[in-house]
């Protein structure tokens, strides 16, 4: 094993992987478009009023994001298995089949989404049309087929788990994704006590989010930086089982911060405030985690070539995809551990809960934990696909990542101000009401914050469409070592 | 390798991952069953009774429901049919719903049922928030039901010329485009009457919910407490 990592040729499980981050990308797109078009409702509130409202809109967007996002992470898998586990990945006939299945019935989701819109106040709605319930919106028929979707691919990760060498990091993936796919079943019921359906909704969003996703990242980079920079599998290992113990232990109770406000008992005010305040501090542990392997092991070759320090070999081998690793090392300590740490206390949330605020930390933290990390691993594919030695940045890989990164803080910011004036004008001054919510929102300082967002969401799709052409074009580059 | 640290043991850290997530998973489902037993919803026997639940049952909507400060909890909690004084409802003064103050357990859990469906069909949340989640493209609906603009000279209540809160708000979810108040309007989502009716249930329902005093200061600001 390990001696395959940079080639993807001949491997039906990273064939299977590539088309996996193939639609994911082209979902990314989607969703930064409808992005787009919510941003620009929010500064010309007439745009496509009753064409493409912004629940419609922005319901594409949040749906278009998580899909992606499990799309890449099914793939990434799929990429790294034979690397881990030595052998071709079991199932794979099937794992192709539930791909096609998976993207038709996506297809026909979003068909609905667009066209459809919404239905009557009855149960065929929410069995073919969408659920109303954020995040989770896909109608109760694909419900269906997504449980037996991650049934499938849960099935091939264990099957070839079992059978292949268990590395620390297959292991880790293996409950991980059995919990991460077993979480889906709670968020599937409906009940007329919204506060009911509220607390099993976030045992979906937030266990996914804040428990699950962030321990898949935590394995991912441990792919990572024994793959692109070389470093000790032991080493690497050991932090992923820190990192579990650390994001388990404050995720799962920190579930909490979420029942301050929607009808539970006071004592989830002690517990999610305690837990979830202690959230940050495994993304501290990754990140130094990341960053110190990386001087480590470049430590070390610089200790073996006997040279001066610049003439020293970059321990690198894949220049674009590390930047997108490091960058998840930032972007999640500072978008869910800061950001989230900013307004998980009872006190501010009273004041912060369903405002802005929430939406600028939203945006940091799903790019910064898990968008950086599943570009990377597209990255990483492209090399594997392409036989290539030392991966190289060419000029659209930078101008894509910083375009992107500038955009997305540039967004975090305006909103952040945004939630500012929302709570202060709206919430904290005028007490919540109807009236008080259009005072916040027609203020100047709110109308420019979001002209920035519009303009900063704008600077990230066009950093989207060079990743795209880097994506294309990257491969068959001159510039890289082969 | 012989003096090996415990600290620097990959078995040590595995079975430690092992057991803290085993625990705050235990604690969870533990948690959760304390839970669902405080917000399960209650029924019209304990309304008669006087028993406050965090969530009430449907025919909550027969009541007169305000927002008040209990001194005791620090905060503001639903008040059910008149407030003893302390910050705890009496279950006593009633309210027309529609024109009715005697809906029965059954019509009204039907209501609250066609409501519910409704805010989800019509995707309420990927606009305004419900218990504060949600969009934030229009206002929190939490307590949208206690909000003055409705009440009796409300600005809300008067555009669309009707004499109550409910019809008001029945109105205006039907015909939300024919009552523009800002340059962001909400679109027309094709409610029918009787929907609307339900819709109203739910949120009529939803103010009666104990969310822990979220939230603050719910309409004290700015001219009068609706129902003083």
């Amino acid at each position: 094993m390990a001696s395959n990592h940079l080639t993807g040729i001949g491997s039906e499980s990273k064939q299977l992987a590539t088309w996996y981050f193939t639609f994911a990308a082209i979902l990314f797109g989607a969703q930064l478009l409808f992005g787009l078009v919510a941003a620009i409702q929010y500064v010309m509130p007439g745009f496509l009023f009753e064409v493409l409202d912004f629940s419609v809109a922005r319901m594409l967007h949040i749906n278009a994001l998580v899909v992606w996002m499990v799309f890449a992470m099914f793939g990434a898998v799929y990429w790294l298995l034979p690397d881990e586990t030595g052998i071709e990945t079991v199932g794979i006939k099937i794992g192709k089949l539930l791909y096609w299945i998976f993207v038709a019935a996506i297809a026909v989701v979003v068909l609905v989404y667009l066209f459809i819109q919404v239905g009557p106040a009855d149960e065929t709605s929410i069995w073919f049309i969408h659920e109303g319930r954020e995040y989770i919106e896909a109608p109760r028929w694909a419900d269906f087929g997504i449980v037996v979707v991650a049934l499938g691919f849960v099935g091939n990760l264990f099957l070839t788990g079992i059978k292949g060498k268990q590395t620390g990091i297959v292991t880790v993936l293996m409950a991980d994704m059995i919990a991460f796919a077993g979480l889906y079943l709670a968020g599937m019921f409906f009940t007329d006590n919204i506060t009911v359906d509220q607390y099993w909704w976030w045992w979906v969003i937030h266990l996914w989010v804040e428990a699950t996703w962030e321990v898949y990242v935590g394995s991912i980079a441990a792919y990572g930086l024994i793959t692109m920079i070389g470093a000790h599998r032991k080493t690497v290992e050991m932090w992923l089982w820190i990192e579990v113990a650390m994001l388990f232990g404050s995720g799962i109770l920190g579930l909490g911060h979420h029942y301050f406000w929607i009808g539970t008992p006071e004592y989830w005010w002690e517990i999610g405030a305690l837990f979830s305040a202690l959230e940050p501090l495994p993304l501290v542990a990754m990140f130094i985690h990341v960053l110190y392997d990386w001087g480590k092991t470049q430590g070390a070759e610089m200790n073996a070539e006997h040279t001066d320090e610049d003439n020293v070999r970059s321990v690198i081998k894949n220049k674009p995809a590390f930047t997108w690793f490091v960058l998840n090392a930032f972007g999640n300590f500072l978008g869910a551990g800061i950001w989230g740490f900013f307004h998980t206390l009872p006190q501010v949330n009273l004041y912060t809960h369903g405002t802005q605020f929430t939406s600028a930390h939203g945006h940091l933290a799903f790019f910064g934990a898990y968008a950086t990390i599943l570009v990377g691993m597209m990255y990483i594919a492209i090399q594997g696909t392409n036989g290539i030695k030392v991966m190289k940045h060419t000029k659209s890989s930078i101008w894509a990542v910083s375009m992107i990164t500038g955009g997305v803080v540039g967004m975090t910011v305006a909103l952040t101000i945004a939630g500012y004036v929302q709570v202060l004008v709206s919430r904290a001054q005028m007490g919540a009401t109807w009236a008080g919510y259009f005072d916040g929102q027609s203020g100047m300082w709110f109308a420019q914050a979001m002209d920035w967002r519009l303009i900063m969401g704008a600077v990230t799709f066009i950093g989207f469409l060079l990743l795209v052409k880097d994506f294309l074009s990257t491969g068959k580059n001159p510039v890289h070592e082969r | 390798m012989a003096n090996k640290s415990v600290w620097s043991d990959n078995r040590f850290w595995q079975r430690s991952a092992a057991w803290v997530t085993g625990f705050a998973s235990v604690l969870l489902i533990w948690l959760t069953f304390d839970t669902s037993a405080q917000i399960s919803m209650g029924n019209d026997a304990d309304l008669q009774n006087g028993v406050t639940k965090r969530v009430p049952g449907p025919t909550v909507i027969n009541y007169k429901i305000t927002y008040e400060m209990s001194q005791k909890r620090g905060h503001e909690v639903p008040i059910i049919g008149g407030n003893d004084g302390k910050g705890m409802s009496l279950f006593q003064e009633k309210e027309t719903f529609f024109g009715r103050d005697d809906w029965s357990e059954e019509e009204a859990a039907e209501l609250l049922h066609l409501g519910k469906l409704g805010t989800q069909a019509k995707n309420c949340m990927n606009c305004h928030t419900l218990l504060g989640n949600g969009a934030y493209y229009a206002p929190d609906l939490t307590k949208a039901w206690l909000d003055p603009a409705w009440g009796p000279n409300g600005s809300m209540q008067a555009m669309t010329g009707k004499d109550t809160k409910e019809e008001a708000m029945a109105e205006f979810l039907q015909h939300p485009s024919q009552y523009p108040t800002h340059e962001r309007m909400m679109p027309n989502l094709g409610i029918t009457a009787e929907e609307a009716k339900g819709i109203v249930a739910f949120l009529k329902h939803m103010s009666s919910i104990d969310t822990n005093g979220f939230p603050r200061n719910f309409a004290k600001i700015q001219g009068a407490v609706h129902g003083k």
